[in-house]
C-alpha cells in the first residue's frame, strides 16, 4: 500500500529551503553583529588616537592641558599592580586547584567549595570593591587607595577565575601518568611536584595570564577602595598611592573638553588595549607552544 | 596477510561480488532481477552501481554493486568497520552530514541516481525512513515523537495516523492511554519500537535499519525481529546487523561485507548461509574470521 | 638476625607529617574561597545593619527618592532598582536573541573552520574592559543615536543598554552553544532521517533539547548586566529617578542611575567612614549582592538539569 499509490516515482521533488536559508543568514548576522560593532568602534578610537598617542603621551604625567597630558604614572601603576596580583593569585589559585583536583574526595564540602567558587566568579566587581573598602581599608587599615589594598582586592576578584583555569589544566593530565608515578613508589606530594605540575604548568600559566588581562581592566573596585583619580608619580612602595590606566581613562572621560574626550582618552584606551592584547598574546603563545609540544 | 590472499582471488570476487549483470540504460521501475539464483521476481527498489565512499583519504566502501528487492528484508552483515553502515547511510544520503565524506559511483532509487545534481537529499529522506542503532526518541511525548515526521513533512497529524503507526510498530497496546508521557520513560525495546513507529508514520517506501537491536536484551530483540518481518509486507527493509543468526532468521537476501569495505557475496539468505561461494564468507559465517 | 632479609616496608619517619602538611596548605588555599564569600557577607552586613538601624529596611526598599549626600537626605532604593532594570531590560533585548542565534549558528551551521575563527572572536567581546565600553557608549554610540533620536541626552540609558548588551553576548552564546553541542547527534540524525531541514532540526530538536542550558545562560547574562558598573556609570549618568513606564522614549533617552553607578558615585566622593551615606553604600551593595548571588545560584541549578538530561 505504500509504493503503489505514488505518482512521482523518480522525481523526488524539492523541499523548500527558503526558511533554512533565511534562518542561516539571520543566525550568521547575529554571530557577526557584536564583532562588527566592536570592530567599528575600535577603528574609530584608533583613528581618534592618531596624533595623540606618542612618546610624549606615554612618558608624561597627567596635565590639565590636553597637549601635555600623559599616561606614564598610570601605565607603570597598572603594570606594578598586575605583577603583585600575579604573585598573590598564582600560588593561592594553584594551591586551591591542587587540593580540589588531587586531594579532595567528591564529598559535600568539595561540592560546596566548587559551587562557591563558581558563584564568586559571578559576583559584581563593584562588590569586591566594597569588600576591599570594608576589610583592607577600614578593618586592617592598609590605607585608602594604596597599592597593597588594590592588589589584594583585585586578587580576590580574579582568584576564582585562576582556580577554575588551573583545575581544568590539572584535570587534563592523563591519569596514566599519575599511576606510573605511584607505581614507582612516589608519594602524593612527589607525584604532584614531579608529574602533575610540570605537565599542567603551561595550561595554568595561560589561564592565569588571561585572568590578569581581566584584572588590568578592572576599574570599579579601584574606585571603591579610594584609588586617586590623578597621580603624578610612580608608586614607590606597597603603601604608596598610585594610579592605574582604567582609573585614568575614567577620570579623563568625564572632562567635557573635546580634546580630552576624543584625543587624550582615545590614546589612553588604545594604550590599555595594546597592553591587554600583548598580555593575551603571551598567553596564546604559551598555549600554542604547549600544544605543539604535546602532539 | 598473504595466507588470507588465497581465499580472495581477485578474479573470483570480481565475478561474483555483484548479483547483477550490467545493463546500462534499461532501468524500468518493474525491472526484475536477473540474479544467478533466478528465483526472485520482486522489482528492484534500490540499486548501487560501483558505489564507493571515502572519509577524507580513507576509503570506507569499495565499489559496490547490488540490487535491493521491493518488500523484502535485505540484511547486510559483516565484522565491525567493514563498511556496512556506510553503505546503509549512503542510501538516504545521511553521509552528506559528515563534512569529509565523498561518494563515487551511483546509488539508484527507483532508477534515479540519488547523487545526481538535481536530487534534494531532504526530499529523498522523506521517502526512505531510518531507524538507528541506539534508540533515539526525542525528549518529547510519545505522541509528539510519532507525529514529528508528519509535522516535518507537512503532513496532517491525526490521532488515527499516530495510532496506526504505533499499531504497526506493535507498540500501541503498551502505550495506549499514556501517549502524553515522555518517550524517554519507555524501556529500551519500547523506545526502539517508538523510533520505528516514528519512521513509518510518514509512510516511507524503504526503511533502513542500522543494527536496530544491538542495544537491546534478547526478549526486546525478538520482538523487533518479529516486527521487521511484519513490516516487510508493506515496506522494503534494509537492515545492518552483526548478528548472523538474526540475518538468517529474518532476511530474504543477505549481503556479506568483509574488512576493507568490500562486498564479497550477495544472494538469497538461505543459499549464503548454507552454501556460500567464497571461502572467506564461509569462514566468517562459521566464526573462523571476523 | 633471622629476619634480616625481610623487606623494610615501614613508613619513613616524618613522611606522614610532611604529606599531611602539604595537604593542609592546599586545603587552606581552597578554603580561602569560602572565607572570601564569608568576608563579603560580613563586610556588607556589618555596615548595612548599622545603616538599617537608622533607616528602616522598608523605607529603604520602598522609598522613591535617592539622595544620600544632599539635604534633605533620602535613602529610597527604588529609583536605583528601576534604573538597573531599565539597563538590564535593554541589554537583554539585544543579548538574549543575538546570543541564542549566534549559538545556533556556531552549533548547527558553521563549518569547523569558521567556528574556530568565530568563537574566539566573539569571546573577545567579553574581554574588553568595561571602562572602555563605557567610553565607547559615551563618545561614539550616543552621538550616532542622536541622528535617529535628536532629543537624546548626553548621558542616556539607551547607549548604555546597547553596549552592555553587546558585552554580554558571549555569556549567552558560549553557554548556550555548550548546551547545544551536548545534544546527542543521534537526535539530529533521527530528525534528518525523517527528511528535516537544518532549520527544522535546529528549532524543533536542538533548541528544545538544550532549553535548560539556554535558560541558564540567560539568567547568568542578566545577572552580569545587573552587576555591570563602569559602562553604565560613564554612559547612563547619575540621575536617580523612578522610571515612568508610560513614556518608554523618556525612559531610554534620558539619564538614569543604576545601583552600581550610585555605589561608584558614593565611593568616589569624600564620604567619611562614619556617615550614613557611607553606610548606605553597603546597603545598596548588599541588595546587589543578594540579587546577583541568587540569580547565579538559580542559573547553576538550571544548568545542572541539562547535564543530567544527557548523562
Amino acid at each position: 500500500m505504500a509504493a503503489e499509490t505514488r505518482t512521482d516515482e523518480t522525481d523526488f521533488g524539492e523541499v523548500s529551503r527558503l526558511k533554512d536559508r533565511v534562518f542561516e543568514s539571520v543566525t550568521l548576522a547575529a554571530a557577526l553583529f557584536g564583532i562588527v560593532t566592536l570592530a567599528v568602534l575600535l577603528v574609530y578610537v584608533t583613528v581618534d588616537a592618531v596624533g595623540w598617542l606618542d612618546w610624549q603621551f606615554l612618558t608624561s604625567p597627567p596635565h590639565p592641558l590636553a597637549e601635555e597630558a600623559g599616561i606614564f604614572p598610570a601605565l607603570v601603576g597598572s603594570i606594578v599592580l598586575m605583577v603583585l596580583i600575579a604573585l598573590v593569585t598564582f600560588p593561592l589559585g594553584v594551591g586551591a586547584a591542587i587540593y580540589l583536583e588531587e586531594y579532595a574526595s567528591d564529598g559535600r564540602l568539595t561540592r560546596f567549595i566548587q559551587l562557591n567558587i563558581a558563584n564568586l566568579a559571578g559576583v559584581p566587581s563593584v562588590v569586591y570593591g566594597l569588600l576591599g573598602l570594608g576589610l583592607f581599608v577600614q578593618l586592617l587599615s592598609f590605607g585608602y587607595g594604596t597599592l597593597l589594598v588594590a592588589a589584594f582586592t583585585v586578587s580576590l576578584l580574579i582568584l576564582p577565575i585562576v582556580i577554575i583555569a588551573a583545575q581544568e589544566a590539572i584535570r587534563s593530565v592523563p591519569d596514566s601518568l599519575r599511576q606510573a608515578s605511584y607505581g614507582m613508589g612516589a608519594t602524593k606530594r612527589q607525584t604532584i611536584r614531579n608529574v602533575v605540575l610540570p605537565r599542567s604548568l603551561p595550561g595554568i600559566m595561560t589561564g592565569t595570564i588571561l585572568a590578569l588581562g581581566r584584572a588590568i581592566g578592572e576599574t570599579a573596585p579601584l574606585i571603591m577602595i579610594g584609588v586617586p583619580t590623578t597621580v603624578f608619580g610612580v608608586p614607590n612602595g606597597l603603601f604608596a598611592k598610585f594610579s592605574a590606566m582604567p582609573m585614568q581613562i575614567y577620570t579623563w572621560s568625564s572632562y567635557p573638553d573635546t580634546a580630552f574626550q576624543y584625543g587624550v582618552v582615545s590614546a589612553g584606551v588604545v594604550t590599555l588595549l595594546v597592553v591587554l592584547l600583548s598580555i593575551n598574546s603571551i598567553a596564546i603563545l604559551i598555549r600554542n607552544k604547549y600544544q605543539t609540544e604535546r602532539s | 596477510m598473504t595466507q588470507d590472499m588465497t581465499t580472495s582471488d581477485p578474479d573470483e570476487s570480481d565475478g561474483t561480488t555483484a548479483s547483477t549483470s550490467p545493463d546500462p540504460g534499461g532501468f524500468s521501475e518493474a525491472r526484475t532481477q536477473t540474479t544467478q539464483e533466478g528465483t526472485s521476481t520482486a522489482p528492484t527498489v534500490v540499486e548501487s552501481r560501483d558505489l564507493a565512499v571515502y572519509y577524507g583519504d580513507e576509503q570506507a566502501l569499495q565499489p559496490t554493486t547490488m540490487e535491493i528487492p521491493e518488500k523484502q528484508v535485505t540484511a547486510i552483515i559483516g565484522p565491525s568497520g567493514c563498511g556496512k553502515s556506510t553503505f546503509l547511510r549512503s542510501i538516504n544520503r545521511m553521509n552528506d552530514l559528515i563534512d569529509v565524506a565523498r561518494v563515487e559511483g551511483e546509488l539508484r532509487f527507483r532508477g534515479k541516481n540519488v547523487y545526481d545534481e538535481d536530487v534534494d537529499p531532504v526530499a529523498l529522506r522523506r521517502r526512505i525512513g531510518m531507524v538507528f542503532q541506539k534508540p533515539n526518541p526525542f525528549p518529547k511525548s510519545i505522541r509528539e515523537n510519532v507525529a514529528y515526521g508528519l509535522n516535518v513533512q507537512g503532513k496532517e497529524v491525526t490521532d488515527e495516523a499516530v495510532e496506526t503507526a504505533l499499531r504497526r510498530a506493535a507498540l500501541w497496546e503498551e502505550v495506549e492511554g499514556k501517549l502524553d508521557s515522555s518517550g524517554l520513560d519507555l524501556s529500551g525495546g519500547q523506545q526502539q519500537r517508538l523510533c520505528i513507529a516514528r519512521a513509518i508514520a510518514p509512510d516511507p517506501e524503504v526503511i533502513l535499519m542500522d543494527e536496530p537491536a544491538s542495544a537491546l536484551d534478547p526478549v526486546a530483540t525478538s520482538q523487533i525481529e518479529d516486527l521487521i518481518e511484519e513490516l516487510a509486507r508493506d515496506y522494503t527493509v534494509v537492515i545492518v546487523t552483526h548478528n548472523m543468526q538474526q540475518a538468517a532468521r529474518i532476511s530474504d537476501k543477505t549481503a556479506v561485507f568483509l574488512t576493507g569495505g568490500e562486498l564479497v557475496e550477495f544472494g538469497e539468505t538461505n543459499r549464503i548461509f548454507e552454501n556460500p561461494e567464497h571461502q572467506r564468507v564461509e569462514d566468517y559465517i562459521t566464526g573462523k574470521f571476523g | 638476625m633471622s629476619d634480616a632479609t625481610a623487606p623494610d616496608l615501614s613508613r619513613r619517619s616524618g613522611q606522614n607529617t610532611r604529606e599531611f602538611a602539604y595537604r593542609a596548605v592546599f586545603f587552606v588555599c581552597a578554603l580561602l574561597s569560602i572565607l572570601t564569600t564569608l568576608a563579603i557577607v560580613l563586610t556588607l552586613l556589618g555596615d548595612a545593619l548599622t545603616f538599617f538601624a537608622e533607616v528602616s529596611p522598608i523605607a529603604f526598599l520602598t522609598g522613591t527618592t535617592w539622595s544620600p549626600a544632599n539635604d534633605p537626605v533620602s535613602f529610597g532604593v527604588l529609583p536605583l532598582i528601576t534604573g538597573t532594570l531599565v539597563i538590564t531590560f535593554g541589554a537583554a533585548a539585544i543579548a538574549l536573541p543575538v546570543g541564542l542565534l549566534t549559538a545556533i549558528y556556531l552549533a548547527e551551521y558553521a563549518s569547523d573552520r569558521v567556528r574556530s575563527v568565530l568563537k574566539p572572536a566573539i569571546e573577545v567581546l567579553a574581554g574588553v574592559p568595561t571602562v572602555v565600553y563605557g567610553y565607547f557608549a559615551l563618545v561614539y554610540v550616543t552621538p550616532a543615536l542622536s541622528v535617529v533620536f535628536p532629543t537624546i541626552s548626553t548621558f542616556n540609558a539607551l547607549s548604555a543598554s546597547i553596549i552592555v548588551g553587546i558585552m554580554i553576548i558571549p555569556m549567552v552564546s558560549s553557554i548556550s552553544e555548550d548546551a547545544m553541542s551536548s545534544v546527542p547527534d543521534s537526535l539530529r540524525e533521527a530528525s534528518y532521517g525523517l527528511g528535516a531541514t537544518r532549520f527544522t532540526v535546529s528549532t524543533s530538536v536542538v533548541v528544545p533539547a538544550s532549553i535548560s542550558g539556554i535558560a541558564s545562560s540567560y539568567i547568568l547574562a542578566l545577572s552580569r548586566a545587573i552587576g555591570e558598573t563602569m559602562a553604565v556609570t560613564i554612559a547612563a549618568g547619575n540621575t536617580p529617578r523612578l522610571v515612568d513606564l508610560t513614556d518608554p522614549a523618556g525612559v531610554f533617552l534620558n539619564s538614569i542611575q543604576t545601583m552600581t553607578a550610585a555605589m561608584v558615585q558614593l565611593g568616589a566622593s569624600d564620604v567619611t567612614g562614619q556617615s550614613l551615606a557611607y553606610r548606605s553604600l553597603f546597603a545598596v551593595g548588599l541588595t546587589l549582592f543578594v540579587i546577583t548571588f541568587l540569580m547565579n545560584l538559580i542559573s547553576e541549578w538550571v544548568a545542572s538539569r541539562y547535564r543530567e538530561e544527557y548523562r
